[in-house]
């Protein structure tokens, strides 16, 4: 009989250590989260310092989000898709998740269409961005503002 | 190995662009998420995926964390031979799984 009570006591001491390390390690690597400079950064870094204009991309994310997990994403770019005028290159970025990049896909002529589409996760309201690279140099642009109710990639795993 | 579905069109006539769907089943697992126990969940991701016609490549994407798990990709090609559409994805770990598909051009 005590020697199951001591056991409970031992059982109740490892889940309160481990509940207090749980906190402490919550609290200190919670990772900061992406900043519209960061996601100017990681820009930077796909496209080099060519210069951004607006237009010609379209991208397409629901405005209200209501799980971040995963939520559907399609950019398109208006472009012929021949030998000598296609794109090259399509970049969706983030301000608000850990990381600035979504997804850089590369493309050309054979592609016909310039469009894909995939399925993203979200942590925060925020503005998502897609460039757009051509074969002649230009970068065009799409930025979208959207809603998310609950947030995706930091929250506690529930398995 | 993890389970990969692939939609191409049986057949297509030539010059056509034509839809092609991808998922893979994978966790893609953030590396920002803490555990029941208060550990960090390591992250486990597919970086790259790349589609090859007939072995050209015609379509590389970069994934990140930001991407959602089982990763679902769709994009376009134009049809422009009979032949094989080879899909593959590679992992951090550098481990790839390689799937292919038919593709008839009239």
């Amino acid at each position: 009989m005590a020697r199951s009570r001591r056991s409970r006591r031992e059982i109740l001491q490892i889940a309160g250590a481990l509940v207090g390390s749980g906190m402490a390690l919550r609290l200190s690597i919670r990772p900061a989260r992406a900043t519209p400079e960061m996601m100017q950064d990681a820009v930077r870094a796909a496209i080099g310092e060519a210069a951004v204009k607006k237009g010609r991309v379209k991208l397409d994310l629901p405005p209200i989000v209501e799980n971040g997990n995963s939520v559907p994403c399609t950019v398109s770019v208006e472009s012929p898709m021949t030998a000598t005028d296609y794109v090259k290159a399509i970049h969706v970025f983030n301000e608000k998740n850990p990381q600035p990049n979504v997804i850089s896909v590369k493309l050309g002529p054979r592609a016909g269409r310039a469009a894909f589409s995939t399925r993203i996760r979200l942590a925060d309201s925020q503005t998502i961005t897609a460039i757009a690279e051509m074969a002649d140099g230009t970068c065009w642009s799409d930025d979208i503002d959207v809603i998310v109710t609950l947030a995706a990639c930091i929250e506690e795993s529930i398995h | 190995m993890p389970r990969a579905l692939i939609h191409v069109p049986a057949t297509a006539k030539k010059g056509e662009t034509v839809e092609i769907k991808t998922l893979i089943a994978h966790v893609m697992e953030t590396g920002y998420r803490i555990g029941v126990t208060g550990a960090p969940i390591p992250r486990d991701i597919i970086e790259d995926f790349v589609c090859t016609y007939n072995g050209e490549e015609v379509f590389r994407a970069k994934l990140y964390p930001a991407i959602a798990a089982n990763p679902y990709i769709t994009f376009f090609t134009t049809a422009t031979a009979s032949g094989t559409l080879a899909f593959s994805w590679t992992d951090q770990h550098g481990a790839t799984q390689v799937q292919t598909a038919e593709i008839k051009v009239e």
